[in-house]
C-alpha cells in the first residue's frame, strides 16, 4: 500500500491569516445573535482579533521562514506591511461604528469584511507564488466590491461597489492573464523560481511572451494602487463608498498593492530592472500630475483627498523607480505614515458629516477652527502632513522617495515629485483657508465626538508627529524590511 | 562637552511659551499677551550672553552637535552653532520679537491665543534656520517658519488675505522644494556622510553642477530675499499682514534669503557665485530702482514701505556679491538695518492704522501738529532708512557702495547709488504728505498722539538707529572674522578651479587652500 507522504506544513508564516480568518467566521456567527443596535460589539471584537494578529507578527522580525513548499513567505519586508494592514484595520473599524450608526447601515458583516479584507492583503504581503499573490488579492478585492457598497441605501455607494467590482473584475483578468503569461514562458508560478529562471537561460527566457507577461501583470497592480492611466475608478469609489471604507481603500489595499507589485518586479524580474524603471517612471509622472491637477479643482472633499491618493501613490512610484534600497525603504515608510495621516483625515470628515453623506463640501469647514479648535488643529497636521511639510512623517517619507529617486540618477524625475508637491499644497491649504480663515456659516452643533473616532484621531496625531520628529527608529526598522 | 546648552534653550524657549499658552483659557486674552511678551523677552535675556561670550574671532561658537537620524544612507545631526555672520541676526530675532508682540496688545482682540502661538512657532522656527549647521536641520526649520506666517497673514490679515497668504506659501515652498532636491543631490555627490555644512564647505565641485545647485539654492533664498522679479508676493504679504506679521517679515524672514546666500549659496558653490554674480547684481539693481519708481507712485503706506523692503534688500544683495570685506559687512550692517528701520516703519504704519483704519496716504495730511511725538520719531525713523548720516542706514549703506566700488560690481554701484536719491524722494515726499500742510480732514483733527506704551516699543529701535549710526564698530568687529574667512574661502576655492582646469582637468582636486577651511570645533 502506498503511502501518502503529506509534506510538513508550517503554520507560523500564516497565523496572523489564521487569526484574522477565525475571528472573521466567528464574527459572522456571532453577528446572527447581536441585535442591530449593539453591533458595537462586534467591532470590539474585531478589535481584539486585530490586535491579537498584531501580537502574532511581532515575534516574526528578523526569523524568515517560508512554508507550503515556498508559496509563502515570513520575512521583515511581510511584516512591516502587515502591520501597515493591521494599523489601518484597526483605524478604520474605530471610526466605522460612528458612521454605520448615523447612516443607518450598521449591520455587522462590515466587521468581519474588513478583517478578511486584511487577511487577503496579508496574503498579497508575504505570498512568493504568483497565485498565492493572486488568492490574497481577490480575497481583498471581493471583500472590498462589498465594503464599498456597503451603504444599500445609497444610490451612490451602490455605484462605487458596481464600478469598483466591474473594472476591478478587468484588472483582475489582465493580472492574471499575465500571471498566466509568464507561467507559460518560464514554467513557474513560484516568484524566486521565475528570476532563476531568468537568470539561468538568459535572453532565451525573455521571449516576448515573457515580457507581456510582465506588462499585463504590471498594469492589473497599477489598478490596485490606482496609478494613472488605471485610476479611472478612484474618484467615484472613494466618494460613494462609506467614509470609513475609503479611508481604509485608501491606505491598507494601496499598500497591499505596493507590496505585491514591488515584490514580483523586484523578486522576479531583477535583471530586467532598466525596462521595469522606465515603465515605471512614466506611470509616477503620469500618476503624480493627472492626481495633483485634477484635485485642485475638486470641491468635494473626499473626491478631492481620492485623486490626492492617487498623487501619493506617484510619490511612492517615484521611490519605487529607483529601484535602490532609499527608495524601497521610503516606500514602505510613507505607507505607513500614509495610513495615519490619511485614515486621520478621514476620521475628522466623519465628524463633520452629516447623514447621507452631506456635508463633505470643502466649503462645509468654513470656520471649523473657531467652532472646533482641537480638531482643526489636527486637521491642519494631517494636512500638512498630506503636503509634506516638516516636521511631520508626510516630509521625511517624501524625503526619503525622492532621495532614492536622487540617488539613483533620478535627479529629474525628484524635480518632477516636488513640483508636484508644490502643486498639490494649493489644495490643502484650500481646506485650510476655510477652516481658519472663513467665518463660521454654521455652528457645527450636529457633530458627536464619539471616543472612538477621537481615539482614533489621537493616534493617527501621534502617528504623524512622532516619526516627524524622530524617524530613525522606524526608518531603520523600514530599511531591514526591503527586499533589495 | 558639558557646557550650557544656551543656544538650544534660546531656540525652544519660546516653545514652551506656546505649551503653557494651550493651557491658558481661551477668553484670558490679557494673559496670553503676557505670558508671550514674558517669553519673547525671556528668550531675548537669554541670547545676550550669545553677545558677551562670542569671541571675536571666526569660529562657530556655542556648538552642540548630537546624533539626531540616521538610517540608511543618510545622517542628519542636531548641530547648532554661531559664527559672527549669525550672531547678529540671532540677537535681531529676539530683539524685535517683544517688540512686536507688544505692537499687537491692542491692534488684535480676536483669537489672541492663536496669534501669540503662531508668533512664538515663528520665532522658533527663525531661530532654528539662524543657527543650524547641519543643512537638514536647516532645511526643516526653514519650512517650519511657513506655517505660521501662513496663518498670521490668513487669519488675522487685511481685506486680500487669503490671496496674499496663499501666494505667500506657494511663492516660498516652489522654491525651498528645489532646494530640498538640490541638497540631496549634493549630499550623494560630496559623499560626505552627514550633512553638516561645514564638512560640504570642504567638497570641490565640478563647475557644470554647481550651476544648477547654485540655482536651485539661489532660487529659494532669491523668492525669500525677495529678488526681483520674484518679489510680486512680498507687497501682497506685507500690505494684507497684520503689524507685527509684517514686522518680522521686513526684519526677520528676508534676511533668511540673504542669510541663505551668505551662509550656503556662495561657500558652497564659489565658481557658480562668481558666475553668475553679474547676473544677481543686475537684478538687484533693477530691484532698486524698480522697486524705488513703484514706491514713488504707491497711495498706501504700507505698500510703499513694502516696496521700500524691495529696493533695501537690492543694496544688501549688491554688498554680499560684492564680495570683499566691505561689501559684505555693509550687506550684513544693511541687513540689520533694514530689520531696525523698516521694523519700525511698519510699527509707524500700524499706528496709524490702529487710529484711523486707513493706510492711503490722501486721508492723512499735517498730523504733525496733532501728534508732535508721533512726527519726532517717524521723522528719525525715515532719515534712518533713506540713510542718512548720524543714523545707521548711512553706515551700512556707505559700506555696500564703496564695496560693490572697489570690487567688479563699480558700474552696477554707480547705477545702485541713484537709488538713494531715488528713496530720500519717496520717503520725504511721503512724509511730507502725510505729516505736514493743512489739517484739513475732520478725522485727524481728533487724533492722539503715541501712548507709553506706543513710545516704549520705538524707544529701544531709535536708541540701536543712533547706536549702530554713531558707533557700528561693535558690531562690525565681531563679524568681520567669520566675513574675512568666508571670502577667503569662496576666492581660493574659484581659484582653485582656475587651477584645476589649467594644469590636469580630470584629476581629482585636493584642496591647497585647507587651511581656510573651517575648522570645527567642539
Amino acid at each position: 500500500m502506498e503511502t501518502i507522504v503529506l509534506p510538513v506544513i508550517n503554520l507560523a508564516p500564516i497565523m496572523p491569516e489564521i487569526i484574522l480568518s477565525v475571528f472573521g467566521m466567528a464574527l459572522l456567527l456571532v453577528n446572527v445573535f447581536v441585535p442591530s443596535e449593539q453591533k458595537a460589539y462586534l467591532g470590539y471584537l474585531s478589535l481584539v482579533g486585530i490586535i491579537a494578529a498584531g501580537v502574532s507578527i511581532v515575534g516574526g522580525w528578523g526569523v524568515p521562514l517560508d512554508s507550503f513548499s515556498g508559496s509563502v513567505v515570513q520575512d521583515n519586508f511581510a511584516l512591516f506591511f502587515k502591520g501597515i494592514f493591521l494599523l489601518s484595520a484597526g483605524l478604520t473599524i474605530l471610526i466605522s461604528d460612528h458612521y454605520m450608526k448615523r447612516e443607518g447601515c450598521n449591520q455587522g458583516e462590515l466587521y468581519p469584511l474588513i478583517l478578511f479584507a486584511t487577511m487577503g492583503m496579508m496574503l498579497m504581503a508575504s505570498g512568493t507564488d504568483l497565485m498565492t499573490v493572486f488568492l490574497g488579492l481577490e480575497v481583498l478585492s471581493v471583500s472590498l466590491y462589498v465594503l464599498a457598497g456597503f451603504n444599500r441605501a445609497n444610490l451612490k455607494s451602490n455605484e462605487a461597489g458596481l464600478k469598483y467590482f466591474l473594472l476591478g473584475a478587468f484588472s483582475t483578468g489582465f493580472l492574471l492573464y499575465g500571471m498566466a503569461l509568464t507561467y507559460g514562458a518560464t514554467g513557474t508560478t513560484k516568484i524566486p523560481k521565475i528570476a532563476e529562471f531568468v537568470a539561468a537561460n538568459g535572453m532565451v527566457a525573455q521571449s516576448p511572451m515573457f515580457y507581456i507577461g510582465m506588462l499585463l501583470m504590471a498594469s492589473g497592480f497599477a489598478f490596485k494602487i490606482a496609478a494613472a492611466p488605471f485610476h479611472m475608478w478612484t474618484p467615484d469609489v472613494y466618494e460613494g463608498a462609506p467614509t470609513p471604507m475609503t479611508a481604509f481603500m485608501s491606505a491598507g489595499p494601496k499598500a497591499a498593492g505596493f507590496a505585491a507589485f514591488m515584490r514580483v518586479l523586484i523578486v522576479a524580474f531583477p535583471t530586467l530592472k532598466a525596462d521595469w524603471s522606465d515603465l515605471l517612471w512614466v506611470l509616477a509622472v503620469l500618476t503624480m500630475t493627472i492626481g495633483n491637477l485634477i484635485a485642485l479643482n475638486q470641491d468635494n472633499i473626499k473626491r478631492m483627498l481620492a485623486y490626492s491618493s492617487i498623487a501619493h501613490a506617484g510619490y511612492a512610484l517615484v521611490g519605487f523607480t529607483a529601484g535602490n534600497a532609499e527608495g524601497a525603504a521610503g516606500i514602505l515608510f510613507y505607507m505607513l505614515s500614509y495610513a495615519f495621516m490619511n485614515i486621520g483625515a478621514f476620521a475628522i470628515i466623519i465628524l463633520v458629516g452629516k447623514k447621507g453623506e452631506e456635508n463633505n463640501n470643502v466649503a462645509d469647514y468654513a470656520g471649523f477652527a473657531t467652532k472646533h479648535p482641537v480638531l482643526a488643529l489636527a486637521m491642519a497636521i494631517f494636512l500638512f502632513s498630506l503636503a509634506g511639510m516638516p516636521p511631520t512623517a508626510g516630509f521625511i517619507g517624501k524625503f526619503y522617495l525622492f532621495s532614492g529617486a536622487i540617488k539613483a540618477g533620478y535627479i529629474w524625475l525628484a524635480i518632477i515629485g516636488v513640483l508636484n508637491s508644490a502643486a498639490s499644497v494649493y489644495y490643502y491649504l484650500r481646506v485650510m483657508v476655510y477652516m481658519y480663515m472663513k467665518n463660521p456659516t454654521e455652528e457645527f452643533d450636529w457633530m458627536t465626538l464619539s471616543p472612538a473616532v477621537m481615539l482614533c484621531i489621537l493616534i493617527a496625531v501621534v502617528g504623524v508627529i512622532i516619526p516627524g520628529v524622530v524617524p530613525s527608529y522606524l526608518l531603520e526598522l523600514a530599511q531591514k524590511a526591503v527586499l533589495l | 562637552m558639558s557646557q550650557f546648552p544656551l543656544i538650544s534653550v534660546m531656540t525652544f524657549l519660546p516653545l514652551l511659551g506656546v505649551v503653557l499658552l494651550f493651557f491658558v483659557p481661551k477668553q484670558s486674552h490679557s494673559v496670553h499677551r503676557m505670558l508671550a511678551l514674558l517669553v519673547s523677552l525671556v528668550t531675548f535675556v537669554v541670547s545676550i550672553p550669545l553677545v558677551t561670550g562670542f569671541q571675536s574671532n571666526a569660529d562657530f561658537q556655542f556648538v552642540e552637535k548630537m546624533p539626531w537620524i540616521a538610517a540608511g544612507p543618510f545622517q542628519m545631526n542636531y548641530h547648532v552653532a554661531i559664527d559672527g555672520i549669525s550672531l547678529w541676526l540671532v540677537l535681531l530675532t529676539t530683539f524685535i520679537m517683544p517688540i512686536a508682540i507688544l505692537s499687537t496688545w491692542t491692534a488684535v482682540e480676536e483669537k489672541v491665543k492663536e496669534y501669540m502661538i503662531c508668533l512664538l512657532l515663528l520665532e522658533v522656527g527663525m531661530l532654528g534656520a539662524f543657527v543650524s549647521l547641519d543643512l537638514f536641520l536647516f532645511y526643516i526649520f526653514w519650512e517650519v517658519m511657513l506655517i505660521p506666517m501662513y496663518f498670521i497673514i490668513g487669519i488675522w490679515g487685511g481685506k486680500n488675505k487669503i490671496y496674499a497668504a496663499v501666494k505667500f506659501f506657494i511663492y516660498t515652498m516652489v522654491g525651498s522644494m528645489l532646494m530640498l532636491v538640490a541638497l540631496v543631490t549634493l549630499y550623494f555627490k560630496a559623499g560626505a556622510g552627514d550633512f553638516n555644512v561645514l564638512r560640504f564647505y570642504e567638497v570641490t565641485l565640478d563647475p557644470a553642477t554647481q550651476v544648477w545647485m547654485f540655482l536651485a539654492f539661489a532660487l529659494a533664498f532669491a523668492i525669500k530675499v525677495p529678488m526681483f522679479p520674484l518679489h510680486t508676493w512680498l507687497p501682497d504679504a506685507h500690505t494684507e499682514a497684520p503689524t507685527a506679521g509684517s514686522v518680522i517679515l521686513a526684519a526677520v524672514l528676508l534676511k533668511m534669503g540673504t542669510y541663505g546666500f551668505v551662509r550656503f549659496a556662495m561657500p558652497l558653490f564659489p565658481d557658480a557665485t562668481d558666475k553668475f554674480t553679474p547676473l544677481i547684481a543686475t537684478l538687484s539693481v533693477i530691484g532698486i530702482i524698480y522697486a524705488a519708481l513703484v514706491a514713488m507712485v504707491q497711495e498706501d503706506v504700507k505698500k510703499l514701505v513694502a516696496y521700500s523692503s524691495v529696493a533695501h534688500l537690492g543694496y544688501v544683495m549688491l554688498g554680499v556679491f560684492a564680495l570683499n570685506l566691505q561689501g559684505l559687512s555693509g550687506g550684513m550692517l544693511q541687513m540689520l538695518n533694514h530689520g531696525v528701520s523698516t521694523g519700525a516703519l511698519f510699527l509707524i504704519v500700524g499706528f496709524i492704522y490702529e487710529r484711523r483704519h486707513t493706510r492711503l496716504i490722501t486721508d492723512f495730511g499735517g498730523l504733525a501738529k496733532q501728534m508732535p511725538v508721533f512726527a519726532t520719531i517717524f521723522m528719525i525713523v525715515t532719515l534712518s532708512s533713506i540713510g542718512l548720516p548720524g543714523t545707521n542706514g548711512f553706515v551700512g549703506e556707505f559700506l555696500v557702495l564703496l564695496g560693490a566700488f572697489e570690487s567688479e560690481l563699480r558700474w552696477y554701484a554707480v547705477i545702485g547709488t541713484s537709488g538713494v536719491i531715488l528713496a530720500a524722494v519717496y520717503m520725504l515726499w511721503m512724509f511730507q504728505r502725510v505729516m505736514f500742510g493743512e489739517l484739513t480732514n475732520p478725522k485727524n483733527q481728533t487724533l492722539c498722539d503715541l501712548n507709553a506704551r506706543e513710545v516704549g516699543i520705538m524707544l529701544p529701535l531709535l536708541v540701536l538707529i543712533f547706536v549702530m549710526g554713531v558707533y557700528p564698530t561693535p558690531f562690525i568687529e565681531k563679524m568681520s572674522p567669520s566675513l574675512e574667512k568666508l571670502i577667503v574661502h569662496v576666492k581660493t576655492k574659484q581659484q582653485g578651479a582656475v587651477a584645476q582646469v589649467e594644469t590636469v582637468p580630470a584629476a581629482p582636486q585636493v584642496m591647497p587652500a585647507a587651511a581656510v577651511v573651517p575648522a570645527e570645533h567642539k
